[in-house]
């Protein structure tokens, strides 16, 4: 066989033989038969010198041609061994995912707090600011400067935790109202909403609580008129209730404003249709406010005759249990986590 | 208030209004109604019928065989069972066919072998509150006046086809609080008239012998007495008594009802004395002196202080004025003789006469919320009326009165322009001027849209411009109202810093997987102190006056307590695993008696107990401990951006209720700033808990020390080079001294170290421990050498030996 046979042949022999491997070994063994330092094709290889100047580009393009095939071949089989290894692998890596995951702990905002974020971020969109107090307060601020002197009979509304004759847990969040006016010394705009927590003699029931929590709304300023809360109101309870919500103003009667209203929400749970939580008026009372009293004004330092405000007041659990239908005010404070847990979601 | 609108109707048309609509227009133009309430709780076919003759029932000893005539020509045979039965009475009549409250229906009946066609009613059956019966109508069967008519519809005759309007009157609303006053409302909400009750006295006896003298013109500013004689006290007619129940008032007899009667009807509090008792009928007004006694009609004697205003004659006190009469000068069933009192007493007296007695009643109520003075001459005259109708007494002739002074109706200047700038309305002036005339309020006109309103002193609530805004808005309607936003200057809504990062700190730790809670302010003393850790021994507990309960009766100085009953309250419940944090003002003070306003700083407080990693099929666990309760405490601290470097754990033995040896305080720049630990033992046994964990900080001495995003640095273009050392030390040297010294010696070279192992056990002596640290060596301008490195952490061992520390290999 001359040199160009013994290469055909090789190539037809190392071609069959690499049809019927089946293992890695086997294969890296072809690989050095043929292809190896010292395999076949080194063997012609080294032989080539004593062919003549013709025969040996001829002879060498088919070397090439004949190491080509076999490197594809043996490619090919690897990539098929490689496959399968793999394939099987995965096999034997695979997981029941239906296993929990690992237990990562995630926490919840208190309900009463949840309120006062989304209270106060409808409020900052509509340009207020957030205000605070002191929860002990001076009867001055908390009562005199309210429209409240010493004998006025609007006091007994709201009986009241005193530490001394002047100084009290504050019945509401107004006291901030003139705290912060005072602060202003007459500029305008005022607009600020204050929450806080608020205390108030009453025994603990279902619906009672001595503590509770308040939100405070004011604005100052020149030519603020009563439709103006009427508006701010509407905007803050479709913001909280829903884009179909409506409300309803009764009038009322509150020392530190005039005039007073207080406002009512379309029944949550029945939709105006009437229900017991209504008692079958379908409206719900959510909160009271009206135009700022000229006296609170002038004590706070600003010219009724030259600008008006408006106020109101929202019971923050009163919001809460309406929102998140919940039955009894009290397990807003007594804080069991099965309570607490159910707050988790947006 | 309590309105019976049956009886409304006297004073103002309600054609074509039903109760129902009533109120629901009453409540939207500003007197809200709370409750509507039938007279009448189940009450069909019960008429009056004549008991003609009573027999002994032949087989029962307390039962009566009673032949009744109920007006339809046929006689029943009813058996009764009550004592108080008798031929000759008129009594309600259940027929055969009625119901009775509850649902209770009468059919024909044999009561021991005789039969029945009917019940005799007692009041209570009927439905009636038995509080409120005259005493004659409480027992047995409800024995009806003579005038009741054979065969009428009881339930007609005793005023129980009517409705009650419960108002919920608001304190400014003193007007309502009579039935005239009520009428105004209604007549200006309905656009009708009011109609004023008789009032025409005819005085058919001698010279009013009363003599009046108001000494204490600063508390009383008019007494006006009439005088009676040949007074004939008896029981009320039925439809005075069913106004009088129909408003929660119980019938006493003819004289009494009468005051009461028109106290309720025109709202002025009145009272009669029995004149004979009364020396010389002489009335004089003056403050009682300090300790005068008085036996008041209850029969309590009261000791006065020389602040509470005294009806007296020459020789004694006869009534508290405005709160209650004297048993001494009591209208009795013998009385013949009386004087009637319609006075004018200042709101701040009987109002505190009323605190310092404690009597709370009808009168005192009106008294203290203001009544008209206008009205005294009215009452006055409408009492002597109907005095004189049910009681057939002689009306001597003339008042006997003294006016120190008269209170004058309010003129108040308002413009149409004023009330649609305040309202936001476009109002025209002829519906001003019509809501003040339907509210018979004087108007006149000043101009084109500007007036003078005089405001009736009725109506004492009115005395500002804006209160006769309030007036027009809500008998416009508030519906009509239009809906703007405040117009002008633009303002930022924003939160403050600390707010802000008040709601990082929350929701930071609820990303760590803590619940918030909200707990009381006030706490029980002894409880609250158990965790006071006060670092300052001179601050003082601050207690309400009057408290509710002892439970919550100081104010918190820590939110340790709160959270530690939390942990109790859920574990009785079965919740074990906790992780809670609250977000609280705490109250400070160094005074005993607050003469200023206490300290008031923002707590956070958290409270870690049981397994933080809920039991899971991984098996992986992590109860609450130490190290656990610090990495939340750095994590939400690096979170507000207060480095690890920048605090000091400090081991305290001296916080209250902690356990001595796991309990660290944490500084910040060599302040207190807040401290972490377990519960001590003692406590945790006391309280019911397993292990405990607490922290505890001072937000506004945290935020002090926050910071703002503002460090940001260029990534390092430079390779690190890590070097790991373990070492070996007495155990009880705290880690934090060896981390002093290699961030000491390294220098600025040194990027980061960590402890990444602590060993302790048999490898090693009983007295020490291992620990290694990983350091992270950097230069930020060129690539470190070795041999740079090598230098430092040369130094760095030489120091850690120094400090007893041995390298190991």
């Amino acid at each position: 066989m001359n040199v160009q046979q013994r290469l055909t042949q090789m190539k037809q022999d190392a071609l069959a033989a690499l049809a019927q491997v089946n293992d890695a070994q086997a294969l890296q063994d072809l690989r050095v038969k043929y292809l190896g330092k010292k395999g076949e094709l080194t063997e012609i290889l080294r032989g080539m010198g004593g062919l003549s100047a013709e025969e040996r580009p001829v002879v060498g393009q088919l070397v090439n041609e004949v190491r080509a095939a076999v490197e594809e071949a043996i490619g090919a089989k690897q990539e098929e061994f490689e496959q399968a290894e793999l394939t099987a692998k995965l096999a034997s890596q695979s997981v029941d995912v239906t296993l929990p995951g690992r237990p990562l702990k995630s926490g919840t905002m208190h309900p009463l707090s949840r309120i006062i974020e989304e209270m106060e971020d409808i409020f900052i969109g509509l340009g207020y600011e957030v205000a605070e107090g002191p929860e002990v307060e001076l009867d001055q601020y908390n009562f005199e400067m309210l429209n409240l002197p010493k004998d006025h009979p609007a006091r007994d509304m709201q009986d009241s935790f005193y530490i001394t004759e002047e100084i009290l847990l504050r019945t509401h969040t107004s006291p901030v109202q003139a705290r912060t006016m005072l602060a202003k010394e007459g500029k305008t705009p005022v607009k600020i909403i204050c929450p806080g927590k608020v205390y108030r003699r009453d025994d603990d029931d279902a619906t009672h609580s001595h503590q509770f929590t308040q939100i405070e709304g004011l604005v100052v300023g020149k030519g603020i008129k009563m439709s103006d809360l009427k508006g701010t109101l509407l905007t803050f309870a479709k913001q909280m209730f829903g884009p179909e919500q409506q409300i309803r103003l009764r009038p009322s009667f509150f020392p530190f404003t005039e005039p007073s209203t207080e406002v009512d929400i379309q029944c949550i749970l029945c939709h105006g249709n009437g229900c017991r939580v209504c008692k079958q008026t379908g409206w719900i009372e959510i909160l009271g406010g009206g135009m700022v009293h000229p006296r609170v004004l002038e004590m706070a330092g600003y010219n009724p005759q030259e600008v008006s405000g408006f106020a109101f007041g929202v019971g923050v659990e009163r919001i809460a249990m309406l929102k998140y239908g919940v039955e009894d005010i009290r397990n807003f404070y007594t804080n069991d986590v099965r309570f607490l847990r159910q707050f988790n979601r947006t | 208030m309590r309105v019976s609108y049956n009886w409304l109707k006297e004073y103002v048309d309600l054609t074509d209004i039903t109760p129902q609509e009533l109120a629901e227009r009453m409540t939207r133009s500003g007197i809200e109604v709370d409750a509507i309430e039938s007279r009448n709780t189940g009450v069909s076919n019960v008429v009056v019928g004549y008991v003609k003759e009573r027999e002994q029932h032949p087989d029962a000893d307390r039962l009566s065989v009673c032949k009744v005539d109920v007006g339809n020509g046929e006689d029943l045979q009813i058996v009764c069972g009550a004592k108080n039965v008798a031929a000759g009475q008129k009594v309600p009549i259940a027929m055969i066919g009625a119901v009775l409250p509850g649902d209770f229906k009468i059919k024909k009946s044999k009561l021991r072998g005789v039969e029945s066609q009917g019940m005799i009613c007692s009041a209570k059956e009927l439905g009636l509150n038995d509080k409120l019966l005259a005493k004659d109508q409480q027992e047995g069967i409800m024995v009806l006046p003579e005038d009741a008519e054979i065969g009428m519809d009881a339930v007609s005759y005793l005023g129980m086809d009517d409705y009650v309007l419960e108002l919920g009157l608001t304190p400014n609303r003193a007007d309502a609080m009579s039935m005239i006053g009520v009428a105004y409302e209604v007549a200006a909400i309905l656009g009708r008239e009011v109609i004023f009750p008789e009032m025409n006295v005819v005085e058919n006896g001698e010279a009013n012998p009363v003599r009046v003298t108001i000494e204490a013109k600063d508390h009383c500013y008019q007494y006006a007495g009439r005088h009676f004689t040949n007074v004939k006290i008896g029981s009320s007619p039925q439809w005075l008594k069913n106004r009088l129940m129909a408003a929660n008032v119980r019938p006493i007899n003819n004289v009494v009802d009468v005051t009461n009667y028109v106290m309720l009807e025109l709202g002025l509090p009145l009272h009669a004395f029995d004149a004979s008792q009364v020396v010389d009928k002489e009335i004089i007004v003056r403050l009682a002196q300090e300790g005068e006694k008085i036996t008041t009609l209850d029969d309590q004697e009261r000791t006065l202080d020389d602040q509470t205003l005294l009806i007296t004659d020459k020789t004694k006190g006869v009534a508290i004025a405005g709160i209650m009469g004297g048993a001494n000068s009591e209208v009795t069933d013998e009385t013949t003789e009386i004087i009637l009192e319609a006075a004018y007493f200042t709101q701040q007296t009987v109002r505190r006469s009323a605190r310092k007695t404690g009597i709370r009643s009808e009168a005192g109520t009106r008294w203290e919320k203001g009544v008209d003075q206008a009205r005294v001459k009215l009452a006055c005259d409408r009492a002597a009326l109907l005095i004189q109708q049910l009681s057939g007494a002689t009306v001597s002739v003339g008042v006997a009165d003294d006016t120190v002074q008269v209170k004058q109706p309010l003129a108040i200047d308002i413009t149409l322009e004023k009330i649609n700038e305040h309202l936001g309305t476009s109002i025209d002036a002829a519906t001003v001027t019509a809501i003040y005339t339907r509210l018979q309020f004087q108007v006149e006109e000043k101009g084109a849209g500007a007036w003078t309103i005089t405001v009736p002193t009725r109506r004492g609530d009115i005395t500002l411009v804006e209160d006769l805004i309030e007036e027009v808005a809500r008998l416009y309607g508030y519906d009509n109202i239009p809906i703007t936003l405040p117009f002008g200057e633009t303002t930022p809504g924003r939160l403050q810093p600390e707010q802000l990062l008040r709601r990082i700190v929350r929701h930071h730790l609820i990303g760590l997987g803590l619940n918030e809670t909200v707990s009381y302010a006030l706490l029980h003393p002894e409880r609250m102190e158990n965790f006071d850790s006060m670092i300052d021994a001179n601050l003082k507990r601050i207690s309400l006056i009057m408290p509710l309960s002892e439970e919550h009766s100081v104010l918190r100085t820590n939110l340790i307590a709160s959270l530690v009953e939390t942990a109790t309250y859920n574990k009785n419940r079965q919740n074990h695993d906790l992780g809670f944090f609250e977000l609280g003002n705490v109250f400070l003070t160094e005074e005993d008696q607050l003469t200023k306003l206490p300290e008031q700083r923002l707590y956070l407080g958290g409270l870690i107990a049981g397994q933080w990693v809920p039991q899971n099929w991984t098996g992986a666990k992590q109860p609450a401990d130490f190290f656990l309760t610090k990495g939340v405490v750095e994590s939400v601290l690096d979170r507000i951006g207060l480095k690890a470097t920048e605090l000091t754990y400090q081991p305290t033995q001296t916080r209250k209720g902690m356990h001595p040896g796991r309990t660290a305080d944490v500084l910040v720049g060599g302040n207190v700033v807040g401290f972490i630990g377990q519960i001590h033992p003692q406590q945790e046994k006391a309280y019911d808990l397993d292990e405990t964990y607490v922290f505890q900080f001072d937000l506004s001495k945290l935020f002090s020390h926050a910071k703002d995003f503002n460090d940001y640095k260029p990534l390092p273009k430079f390779p690190a080079i890590t070097r790991d050392f373990a070492l070996v030390v007495d155990r009880s040297l705290p880690v934090a001294a060896l981390e002093e010294i290699i961030r000491r010696e390294s220098g600025d070279l040194l990027e980061s170290v960590t402890l990444f192992d602590v060993y302790t056990g048999e490898r090693i002596d009983a007295a020490k421990k291992s620990v290694a640290f990983s350091m992270v060596y950097r230069h930020p301008e060129h690539t470190l050498q070795d041999e740079e490195v090598q230098a430092v952490t040369t130094r760095v061992v030489e120091a850690l030996k120094e400090a007893g520390a041995e390298l190991r290999s």
